[in-house]
């Protein structure tokens, strides 16, 4: 009897210790959560937490942000390559939408669709949106994509195997290959510019100022002003990519 | 003008439809369809050989060494596609240096090292040891030092210290069967976690993945016992083949049935990708999907699978079935992978257009080089055959 009753308590006891070893590393495993989801924060509150406005109503389509994005930052001249680049999107009469993007928009565009077809047409301008939960950075085996503190999704050139899954994961298409570096390369919002207090090369020529970057955290700077005023939008909101570029006027045909 | 950018011009006047700029370009070529059939014939060959052990089949025994040194030679290749498309190949090592802990990629080092040497290399050395001290004191020059350096020195073959190397054998093949399970689920996590692609991104992918892995190395396995009784005049055990093609019509029925609930479950609830994906499965992807995966490699091998779990009559006639078989179904996995790799990056993420894909002959990411990545492993085998003889084993003691 006498050692019926230890056994069973010897097993209650390995029954307790084996919970509470189970629930311990079970709250381990949640706290280390941040390996399966993926989110990087604002960490340093003197840095600024950039983010970006596309006001699609503004942009005339003249490709000078393309244009001088590639002289700036030495993106090749080819056509398969860029850093920002704009589409222009036609919905007809008959709901069908056409979207076109030659060179980038760089040598402004054409309208293909007759007038009396066209319901609306507008251009898009797409660059980086430089998401807070990116998944070309979630993905990088070596650390190569990296976010700087100020929020802004950076590739380190020296340290890109060139695996390209980084290209895969962007929704965007905002990343490529560079010919020469044969690494990852992509909008950095010119980072070099920022550096010195200048503006992105992109932001600067817009004729129209449909382009703006700023200070998220700053509640008094003009986005953020910019976004309490407007209804805004991200593109493929769905993905949850935690995009800190934000269209006004966006139209659902737009991806 | 640099060639590639010469192909890429070519390739501009291709495109169909939209697709954002940078996106002409797969990133992704041959090499990358060949990685996950390679690693699938690991996994499914290491898979059958554990079975044999596991549970004991003693039909299959013909097949076990041969299926376990199928694993190490392709194995051995696994990597080197993967390494060979990288475009900064001399940074490969950042991988295990370095590795990002959030990215699925960042992982594959570590389990293939996993995989390669505590699980094939250590399963191998004990199967084999026996033999390798018994062929050390009869051979004579070099080959004697060769076998003496395999065995690591450790020339005790007492009745004591060979049942410890079947123990321990057993005890590798128990951690083998997940590892293989991680091994080539793994690499369908690697496309079904990439949320950008809805023709990747699903859960199932990594079952998919390990089921026609496993579809794919019995089937090779299946052939290659074939062909090493072919060359060595010996005849094929019709029983083995029974047994092998009995795992792959059942293996193959789970993996049809899993790929066409991938399938009927992306058409019931036709999300914002469905028109895209629907016209690249009936236009880019309709041979490679419909007739090489679908017809030749999946519905011919189960019909005539089926036909012979009862036909047991003409035994020449159902070999050669079998052998049919087997190279239907590698084919078939082969344009599976195809499909998976390239179909996923024809259509642009702007789901408005497609780019196209022109496999070249020469060039790295040619034909001629994904046929040497595929040859090599067979290569591998036939030395490794040569050097470790499965039929000249020292006989187990009942």
């Amino acid at each position: 009897m006498g050692n019926e009753r230890v056994k069973s308590s010897r097993r209650k006891f390995l029954k307790s210790a084996a919970t509470i070893a189970g629930s311990a590393i079970g709250f381990n495993l949640l706290g280390s959560s941040r390996y399966l989801v993926f989110a990087a924060e604002p960490k340093e509150e003197a840095l600024p937490w950039y983010g970006i406005v596309i006001d699609i109503e503004k942009c005339i389509g003249c490709g000078k942000c393309a244009k001088s994005c590639k002289i700036e930052n030495d993106v090749p001249q080819e056509p398969f390559f860029f850093r920002t680049w704009v589409e222009q999107y036609t919905v007809e009469n008959n709901g069908s939408v056409d979207i076109i993007s030659p060179n980038g928009g760089i040598d402004g565009f054409e309208q293909q669709v007759p007038d009396e077809e066209v319901f609306k047409s507008f251009f898009v301008p797409k660059m980086c949106n430089h998401c807070s939960k990116s998944p070309c950075t979630q993905v990088c085996p070596v650390g190569a994509t990296f976010e700087s503190p100020e929020g802004i999704t950076l590739i380190d050139e020296k340290y890109c195997i060139g695996c390209r899954y980084c290209v895969q994961a962007c929704p965007y298409g905002c990343r490529f290959i560079h010919p020469v570096k044969k690494v990852a390369n992509k909008c950095t919002l010119c980072y070099h510019r920022l550096k010195k207090g200048l503006d992105p090369v992109c932001m600067e020529v817009c004729p129209t100022g449909a382009r703006m970057y700023g200070n998220l955290r700053d509640k008094d700077s003009k986005i953020v002003k910019f976004l309490k005023e407007h209804t805004t939008q991200v593109l493929r909101p769905n993905l949850n990519t935690g995009s800190k570029l934000y269209y006004n006027a966006l139209s659902m045909e737009v991806r | 003008m640099d060639p590639n950018i010469q192909h890429l011009y070519e390739m501009l006047s291709k495109a169909q439809g939209y697709i954002f700029p940078n996106e002409l370009d797969l990133q992704w070529g041959i090499l990358i369809v060949v990685y996950p059939y390679i690693t699938g014939l690991v996994a499914g060959a290491f898979i059958l050989a554990s079975l044999e052990r596991v549970f004991n089949v003693r039909v299959l025994k013909p097949t076990y060494h041969i299926a376990l040194l199928t694993a190490l030679s392709f194995l051995l290749v696994a990597t080197l596609p993967l390494i060979s498309h990288l475009s900064q190949p001399q940074r490969a090592y950042e991988i295990m240096i370095t590795p990002h802990s959030s990215s699925a990629m960042a992982i594959f080092g570590f389990v293939y090292l996993w995989y390669l040497m505590v699980v094939l290399l250590l399963e191998i050395w004990f199967d084999y040891r026996e033999s390798m001290v018994v062929w050390s004191k009869e051979k004579k020059g070099i080959m004697k030092w060769v076998y003496r350096i395999l065995t690591l020195g450790l020339s005790d073959i007492s009745h004591e210290t060979v049942k410890w190397d079947k123990k321990l054998g057993y005890l590798i093949t128990i951690i083998g069967i997940p590892s293989a399970f991680i091994l080539h689920g793994y690499v369908g996590f690697i496309f079904g976690s990439i949320k950008a692609n809805p023709w990747w991104s699903t859960p199932l992918m990594p079952i998919i993945f390990l089921f026609s892995a496993m579809v794919s190395g019995i089937a090779l396995v299946m052939f290659i016992y074939m062909a090493i009784s072919y060359f060595r005049k010996q005849p094929v055990e019709l029983k083995v083949l029974d047994t092998i093609g009995r795992y792959l019509f059942f293996i193959l029925i789970l993996d049809f049935t899993l790929e066409g609930l991938d399938q009927i479950h992306r058409i019931y609830e036709s999300d914002e990708s469905f028109e895209i994906i629907k016209l690249l499965v009936s236009g880019k992807l309709y041979l490679t999907l419909f007739i090489s995966q679908g017809l030749i490699g999946t519905i011919i091998p189960l019909i005539t699978l089926a036909f012979l779990q009862f036909y047991k009559r003409a035994i020449s006639f159902r070999k050669t079935l079998y052998l049919v078989v087997s190279i239907l179904v590698l084919i078939g996995v082969y344009s599976m992978r195809w499909n998976v790799v390239i179909g996923g990056q024809l259509f642009s993420k702007s789901f408005s257009g497609f780019t196209s894909f022109k496999l070249g002959l020469i060039g790295l990411d040619g034909t001629l080089m994904a046929a040497f990545w595929l040859l090599l492993p067979v290569g591998i085998l036939t030395f490794l055959l040569w050097l470790l003889p499965p039929w000249k084993m020292v006989k187990e003691k009942e």
